[in-house]
């Protein structure tokens, strides 16, 4: 029996952990286009930054991967599957020969049609290790003082934040007509935004980039407004999309990302997938999507692994959630947040300075929260979402400074006190 | 494994097992000396609620299936392979936050003394027994074994 894992990230990795845990004797093999195996890739933006450094970067070690008896083909691009055969291709002729497979390939960078990209050296995106060696060293080599980063995601903005630190002035350029549109709502938004500018960042809304110029190293670009902004280096941070192209000709069941059940099967016998690559269920929505967020690419993994080995496992679902702090402002996003009231959702809000909170409710259940500036205990609220508490009890606390688990109805606060707490939903 | 059982009914919200948790971080047991004399005392890894005449402390549950681990994007939160106790490796840790999100009992706390790290109870495992336990007067906090 030989496992293959396509894919060194967290669904890669913790599936490795759940084979092992079961199965400490046969063939694991990890397949990978990275050079760098196990490193964390959230952390390329704090190592640019210069707030961490090189040997932080790997998530799980060398020695986990050695403790695991893991055998390991780094810089391996698979560009090929034929289930039938139960064989992989790589970009390198090599051909790898599996018996259940796991396709954890992540998400890649999208790129939009820009008129003069091509031979132009200053231009990157940002999502990988590479990514980031290349952009440190371009930056030393010819003295870089000001960019651009078009995309005011959080990519984009954790870039930009890096680029910050090195010094840099930076300008970003976003399509839609605020910052973080797919994340925060227009408050949130309007909280970072201005503590980006109040850092120095320059903060362009409604606009993109149509033109790049520049003899061999991009000098200017042009954006859709035909506004003109010089620059050396541009980070194009517009989005990511499933890293599935390899699979066209493969026959399992593709759609934004691959199809998988609660197992994390595909719809091909032995071929498993999981985390970025992936479209599975949205917890509150009921729609199928792509949540390309750490959590619950670990969780995916680590159901994929076991049903890999023939432990019944199963995912439930997920919620997109993420935390981040940006020019020093802590936030959090959980859930749906972009949900207004006259679509039959009921939103609390509180309000004092710089510091904001929002609870979105549908029939007295959370469905999503906003906390910027105090994001203490905010938890609490996730574990409400996935756990779909009904709130009517403790509505009004909800917001309370001192919000927490003595004003939850006291036999829900007994099962998560004494009980075995179990709060994802496997 | 171990986990700290919080029996609400024999709280009387006295505080002990957060300035306790306190020293324990700190190092010594003499309480006195250190509100007096140590500068800037570390956050309690707990919480004490209350509201009219419930009160409970409230710490790292930790969880047969933590949502921290699950959320952490450096590896700095860990099970302690010996004691079987989620802890922190706090020069690894970059202050994502992403623990305190996930966490649903809202027990990780963010910290900020020239390095931002996360911070939670690791149940004392380098001290024995956890702290709180030891000092609550009225057995409202109890260690006990849990799972295999």
């Amino acid at each position: 029996m030989r496992y293959v894992i396509v894919g060194s990230g967290p669904a890669g990795l913790s599936a490795i952990e759940s084979i092992r845990e079961v199965d400490r004797d046969n063939e694991v093999l990890l397949v990978t286009a990275e050079k760098y195996v196990g490193y964390s890739k959230p952390l390329i933006t704090y190592l640019l930054g210069k707030m961490t450094e090189k040997s932080k970067m790997f998530y799980r070690t060398e020695e986990f991967l050695k403790e695991n008896d893991v055998s390991i083909l780094p810089e391996t691009k698979i560009t090929g599957l034929a289930t039938e055969d139960k064989l992989l291709f790589a970009e390198n002729g090599e051909k790898i020969e599996y018996d259940k497979l796991l396709i954890a390939t992540g998400g890649r960078p999208f790129i939009s049609e820009i008129e003069g990209l091509k031979g132009q050296d200053g231009i990157f995106t940002f999502t990988t290790w590479e990514d980031e060696e290349k952009v440190e060293n371009y930056i030393k080599e010819n003295k870089i003082e000001d960019a651009i980063v078009l995309g005011g995601g959080l990519i984009g903005l954790k870039t930009t934040e890096a680029l910050m630190k090195l010094g840099l002035k930076v300008t970003i350029i976003e399509l839609s007509d605020r910052i973080l549109s797919v994340t925060f709502d227009r408050k949130a938004s309007e909280i970072i935004t201005r503590a980006l500018k109040k850092e120095g960042c320059e903060v362009i809304t409604g606009d993109t980039v149509v033109r790049v110029k520049g003899k061999k190293r991009i000098s200017k670009i042009t954006l859709k407004s035909g506004k003109e902004i010089n620059t050396q280096l541009l980070i194009i941070a517009i989005g990511v999309k499933p890293n599935v192209e390899f699979l066209e000709d493969s026959g399992i069941d593709i759609n934004r990302g691959i199809v998988v059940n609660e197992k994390m099967e595909t719809s091909v016998n032995d071929v498993y997938a999981a985390g970025d690559c992936t479209e599975f269920l949205d917890l509150i929505d009921g729609q199928r999507k792509t949540i390309a967020i750490w959590p619950v690419a670990v969780s995916q993994g680590k159901v994929a692994g076991y049903n890999m080995v023939g432990k019944d496992s199963k995912y439930p679902g997920g919620i997109p959630m993420n935390s981040v702090e940006l020019a020093g402002v802590p936030t959090v996003s959980v859930g749906h947040t972009n949900l207004i009231e006259e679509n039959g959702f009921e939103v609390l809000t509180f309000e004092n300075k710089d510091t904001y909170k929002k609870i979105v409710l549908k029939d007295n259940k959370i469905v999503g929260a906003i906390l910027v500036n105090n994001i203490d205990r905010a938890g609490i609220y996730t574990g409400l979402i996935l756990q779909r508490i009904d709130v009517s009890s403790f509505k009004n606390k909800l917001l309370d400074e001192n919000f927490g688990f003595v004003y939850l109805p006291r036999e829900f606060r007994k099962m998560m006190l004494e009980g075995d707490v179990k709060v994802w939903l496997e | 494994m171990k986990r700290i059982l919080v029996r609400e009914e024999y709280c009387i919200g006295c505080k002990l097992c957060e300035i306790n948790c306190v020293a324990a971080q700190v190092g010594s047991s003499n309480l006195i000396k250190i509100y007096r004399y140590v500068p800037e005392l570390p956050e309690p890894n707990l919480i004490v609620e209350e509201d009219e005449y419930t009160t409970f402390a409230i710490q790292c549950r930790n969880c047969d299936d933590p949502m921290c681990l699950k959320a952490c994007i450096t590896g700095a939160m860990h099970r302690d392979s010996f004691t079987g106790a989620i802890r922190v490796d706090k020069e690894r840790c970059v202050g994502c936050w992403m623990c305190v999100m996930a966490c649903p009992i809202g027990v990780i706390k963010r910290t900020n003394d020239g390095k931002k790290a996360a911070s939670k109870c690791e149940l004392c495992v380098d001290r024995g027994t956890p702290a709180c336990v030891e000092n609550c007067p009225n057995e409202a906090l109890v260690l006990i074994e849990v799972g295999e």
